[in-house]
């Protein structure tokens, strides 16, 4: 069984429609990449399927839909990265850290303080911020921040992973870093992640699969090399893509 | 969760030094004013009254026991309950200007109150019910309109667009309380005497009121001390990481409006209360909700408390409102805050 079916998404703002009957599955240890030009739709496909925004269609996890569940139970299962973050008030990374393990110690199914306080540790080590886990994050650059916030996704625990940008205002060392942890992670069992990506190059090198999303609409989907064709990217990006990319090889060969 | 709770809160021994500086604090106030009260006096006059013993004479009695101290811990609840106010709206909001003064509750708050007395609505059998009751839901119906005003504008909700709507909001109501108190009649004095803003005639079902709507609002926002911790890093994260957004902000959104709607229909409005002492508190004690709300209500009623006590012995026999010894520190305080946060921005 598919983990995460989105069936017909429909997302309206107004008049305007922003995303058009797309349908799409990730299955578990995929890594799905959702691709195309900026303001094709992907972050509200997102936005949408973290039921942050109103849609029409269906967002099933493991054929349940999600529209009626619990926020905790939400959180337990589906984890998300978005593309932006606020830092108002000076809070130390290791608090920021383990509010994501919100949903796991509220209620009546509390996994246990241990259980917390090792998921923090180990989301710490992961993603290296152990030596800063006392500093504020009003003192972070933009690609610790963000490490800051992939170490609270991490310690969440979900079983699927949404990640809107995860290397935004990453430099290339952490890019590949990151990458790197995020492939791990969905190689273990019951595990998958779903993300947006510009980079095409990072698509073609992690990517399970690939939805490209041009204007709204699904325009390929399914293996990652099947979808990133000359033809396919020329139809979503209005450029030759391909010509481009080889132009820019060529210049680091010279 | 309990042992996460004791990991980020104060410990024991830092509750006990707050009780400490709010008991001394508490003593000093009830001592010093027009007439000065030696402490030894105020114990027995409260044990004896307690006890229902003869007072020995030469202690004012009724001056400590039927004056100062029903006055004394109004302050103190109010500023208790303005201050924890403050800090979990500057949470919820991820503002750190946001407080009941600032967004216009209080002012929504006010007109409920002032119609109230206007129309002399009264619940019978419970004196300033009526009061009470209306300013408690103006103060939700005003945190609606204006949230949901700034939520239309601008999803962000930044600082400029609340300050600004609330700055509208505040000078939209208030041109209605002058209509309200033109056609008052009779009751204009009463009226223009709460408006201006007093706690110097509380009684003890004043406090009475007051502890009760802080044990009950104050035990809902400290509940929520995480979720807080959750939104003031944003709605956003707060949501992806199991927050219920919208229960957790109706509930704090409700809890806010009794404890400001109680404190303005005994005290009139308190301007800047809610919005000095968190940030003051998050300074010594970091932004962790956990800590926070604890030290903005102790902060909140030291705070008060000497302000209060500067308004009645800076110009003795003459005493100020209380309003304006909080407003004078406040708007230094507020030009201060946005001065720092905007240079933080640039």
């Amino acid at each position: 069984m598919n983990m995460l079916e989105v069936k017909n998404l429909l997302v309206r703002y107004g008049d305007l429609t922003i995303v058009n009957d797309v349908s799409f599955s990730v299955a578990e240890n995929q890594w799905v990449m959702l691709v195309g030009p900026n303001g094709a739709g992907k972050s509200t496909i997102v936005a949408a399927i973290s039921q942050g925004i109103p849609y029409q269609g269906q967002v099933c996890f493991e054929g349940e839909n999600i529209a009626s569940w619990k926020p905790v139970h939400l959180a337990r299962n589906i984890g998300i990265l978005s593309q932006q973050h606020y830092v108002s008030y000076a809070f130390r990374v290791e608090d920021v850290v383990r509010l994501g393990r919100y949903a796991h110690s509220s209620g009546l199914f509390s996994s246990g303080d241990d259980e917390d306080q090792r998921m923090v540790e180990e989301a710490l080590e992961m993603t290296g911020l152990k030596p800063m886990r006392r500093q504020t994050i009003t003192t972070l650059s933009g690609g610790e921040l963000q490490r800051v916030f992939l170490a609270q996704i991490f310690a969440q625990n979900p079983r699927l992973l949404i990640l809107d940008e995860p290397t935004n205002h990453l430099d290339l060392v952490y890019q590949k870093q990151v990458f790197g942890l995020i492939q791990d992670w969905a190689r273990q069992p019951g595990k998958a992640v779903l993300s947006v990506v510009h980079d095409l190059n990072l698509v073609k090198s992690y990517g399970s699969d690939a939805v490209l999303i041009h204007r709204g609409k699904s325009v390929a989907q399914g293996n990652a090399a099947q979808v990133l064709t000359r033809e396919h990217l020329q139809e979503a990006y209005d450029m030759d893509v391909y010509q481009w990319m080889n132009d820019l090889l060529q210049q680091w060969q010279e | 969760m309990l042992k996460e709770a004791k990991r980020e809160g104060f410990s024991f021994s830092i509750y006990l030094l707050f009780t400490a500086i709010l008991l001394a604090v508490l003593w000093i106030c009830v001592a010093v004013g027009s007439v000065f009260v030696t402490p030894s006096d105020i114990v027995v006059a409260v044990w004896r009254t307690i006890c229902g013993l003869p007072i020995p004479e030469g202690i004012a009695q009724s001056i400590i026991v039927f004056i100062r101290i029903p006055r004394v811990l109004a302050v103190a609840l109010s500023g208790a309950a303005l201050s924890i106010c403050g800090a979990a709206m500057q949470g919820l909001l991820r503002n750190p200007l946001a407080d009941g003064s600032t967004l216009g509750v209080s002012s929504g708050a006010s007109l409920g109150a002032v119609l109230a007395i206007a129309f002399g609505l009264n619940i019978p059998g419970f004196a300033n019910g009526g009061v009470m009751l209306m300013a408690m839901t103006f103060a939700f119906l005003s945190m609606l309109i204006i949230l949901g005003l700034a939520y239309r504008l601008d999803f962000s909700l930044s600082t400029n667009t609340i300050i600004l709507i609330g700055i509208i909001f505040s000078m939209f109501v208030n041109s209605i309380v002058n209509v309200v108190v033109t056609f008052a009649g009779e009751k204009v004095k009463t009226i223009m005497f709460w408006t201006m803003g007093s706690l110097s005639g509380s009684d003890y079902q004043d406090v009475f009121i007051l502890c009760v709507a802080l044990l009950i609002g104050g035990a809902i926002l400290l509940h929520y001390s995480r979720e807080l911790n959750a939104f003031a890093i944003g709605e956003d994260n707060a949501r992806h990481v199991g927050v219920n957004v919208r229960r957790v902000k109706l509930v704090v959104m409700i809890a806010v409006s009794i404890l400001i709607g109680v404190c303005v229909s005994i005290g009139g409005t308190i301007a800047f209360v809610g919005l000095v002492v968190p940030h003051m508190a998050r300074m010594l004690v970091g932004p962790n909700h956990r800590r926070l709300l604890p030290a903005s209500l102790f902060g909140g009623a030291v705070f008060l408390l000497l302000a209060d006590l500067l308004a009645r012995i800076l110009l003795n026999p003459l005493e100020l409102s209380i309003g304006v010894v909080t407003s004078f520190v406040g708007a230094i305080a507020f030009v201060y805050i946005f001065y720092i946060s905007r240079k933080g921005k640039s």
